[in-house]
């Protein structure tokens, strides 16, 4: 009876594991039959390469959103990975361990702000500063990256600080005791041994930052067109799928989906990249 | 043992509850009326006066855009759909329309602007990017911020039938609602946009259009150009908790209501 019970529980366990990946699959198949057809009806060309978007004209080119996208977390990451960083050093070999405590669970509070608050900070305090001092609509790319670089900041910091702190006290001994200083200790052996764990924290920003929707349509301006600079307005792929799924229908429709699709290509791109790029730091 | 006794009172406790309020919604008859989130603050309200003077009928308000109302009234999810645009796509033809408000659509720009009046040339130019500069129109040595809504929205498209000809400029600013293109007029000195009229507050200004501002008057008397009809849609003939719905907003109260939330009455 015991046994029979321990093998009843964990199939049950077994079967919601791999619901979970069953539902990521669901997922994907569903946004690729909805995309993918439309796409080769006009031509990956015409639906990649062109700028010109207008579905209700029957012009759908999303290159400008793939820029906008682009551009955005560039300037995230820009914004999150120096303050990122250089915190995470700060805090991880320089800070007390008391007062660790106290300030790295603020920072992870950070992370639960809803997307809209920032979105609105963004609107009401940001927006008309960047206009005033530096000219512009405001609502601008340098806008959406400096609120995304704050959004991504608890992510980075703290998968960073783990990393330095995972590094043994032993590599530290050693530097010192071979008379480095400091701070070269933690640039040359430091920050070394921690880098696979930084990195993953910079890829886990950046899927935050390339995906977030809601902050990013409120600073971003959303124009569909090519930005010529980080003070122009411009549309990142997620503004334009939430931006306009609540009216689109038919070939509209379709192409949001199929907007999605090239979103999800982008991320899984992003994500093997980093994949490849731990495992290659971990052989060496 | 006393926890589990705890927990086992609580389940029932929230069985019960469920089980009440699901028995609720189910007294007496219920519709669902969907669509334009511009009317629908006014459709809630007006659900709520009806709900008041008739107890045991539900009518519940979903927004959703206007494009939803003709799909749900197309599909039956809803039984009333709402839409607020001057064309009907093709779609709809087989829908059965009332009217049961107007509204209308105001230029509005930020309160620093000089700009007070603009005819529909004007505006045509500025949204096709041909004007670039306030100076053009008569204001200051100011580039001007195009404001402009998702391709889709039944504000914009309404704006553009009635204007004619636009091509949107790639430059526009794109907010997705009302509300979010006035504040982002009212916070950028140089920008223009456009939204209902029962929304205009104190933080923009509205622009006359041909020397004519968007009051109820001008409206009904049709010299103020920029007006779209509040569609009601439904299937067939609206029968039972729907007619009588559609005849109390038609009614003298249901209008008032109307006009004393700032939309236009059709009677």
């Amino acid at each position: 009876m015991k046994i029979f019970s321990e093998m009843a529980i964990r199939r049950v366990l077994t079967g919601i594991a791999f619901s979970a990946i069953a539902m990521l699959i669901l997922i994907i198949l569903f946004i690729l039959k909805e995309g993918l057809p439309f796409i080769f009806q006009i031509g990956p060309g015409n639906f990649l390469l062109s700028s010109d978007w207008s579905p209700l004209n029957g012009k759908f080119g999303i290159f400008a959103m793939i820029v906008g996208s682009l551009w955005v977390t560039a300037g995230a990451l820009f914004i999150g990975l120096p303050l990122g960083l250089a915190g995470a050093i700060f805090l991880a070999e320089f800070l007390p361990r008391w007062a660790m405590r106290i300030i790295k669970p603020t920072i992870e509070l950070l992370a639960g702000i809803p997307s809209v608050v920032y979105g609105f900070i963004g609107v009401m305090v940001l927006a008309p500063i960047i206009r005033d001092s530096l000219g512009g609509p405001g609502l601008s790319i340098m806008a959406a990256s400096i609120i995304l670089g704050v959004m991504i900041l608890p992510t980075i910091l703290s998968i960073s600080i783990d990393s330095i702190k995972a590094v043994p006290n032993s590599y530290r001994e050693g530097s010192f005791a071979l008379g480095a200083t400091h701070w070269q200790t933690i640039h040359m052996a430091v920050l070394p041994a921690a880098k696979s764990g930084i990195i993953a924290g910079i890829i886990l920003g950046l899927g935050r930052a390339i995906g977030e929707t809601m902050a990013v349509i409120m600073v971003v301006g959303n124009a569909a067109k090519i930005p010529a600079s980080v003070l122009d307005s411009a549309r990142p792929l997620t503004a334009n799928i939430a931006l306009e799924m609540g009216y689109a229908t038919g070939m509209h429709r379709q192409a949001l989906f199929a907007t999605g699709v090239v979103l999800l290509i982008i991320i899984m791109m992003l994500n093997f990249a980093a994949n490849t790029a731990i495992k290659n730091m971990v052989k060496k | 043992m006393k926890t589990k006794v705890m927990i086992r009172c609580l389940f029932f406790l929230l069985c019960v509850a469920l089980a009440v309020t699901f028995g609720c919604g189910r007294g007496g008859s219920t519709i669902t009326v969907a669509g334009s989130t511009a009317f629908q603050p006014f459709a809630e309200k007006l659900a709520d006066l009806y709900m008041a003077a008739n107890p045991g009928s539900t009518i519940t308000i979903q927004g959703g855009g206007s494009a939803v109302g003709i799909q749900s009234a197309l599909s039956g999810a809803a039984n009333i759909g709402m839409a607020d645009l001057v064309i009907l796509p093709k779609d709809a033809q087989s829908l059965k329309t009332v009217i049961v408000a107007r509204d209308g659509i105001v230029m509005i720009v930020n309160p620093k602007n000089p700009v007070k009046n603009l005819t529909l040339d004007q505006i045509r130019n500025i949204y096709n990017g041909k004007i670039k500069n306030w100076k053009e129109v008569g204001g200051s040595d100011q580039a001007v911020t195009v404001v402009s809504r998702e391709e889709g929205s039944g504000t914009r498209s309404s704006f553009e039938a009635i204007i004619k000809n636009i091509t949107l400029t790639k430059e526009a600013i794109i907010q997705d609602s009302n509300g979010t293109v006035r504040e982002t007029v009212a916070n950028d000195h140089n920008s223009i946009g456009y939204i209902s009229h029962g929304l205009v507050n104190n933080k923009i200004s509205a622009l006359m259009l041909n020397g004519i501002a968007c009051t109820n008057d001008d409206i009904n008397k049709g010299l103020y150009p920029l007006v779209r009809p509040v569609y009601f849609l439904t299937r067939e003939e609206p029968q039972g908790l729907s007619k009588s719905f559609i005849d109390f907003i038609l009614s003298e109260q249901g209008q008032k209501t109307i006009l004393t939330n700032g939309l236009i009455p059709v009677k």
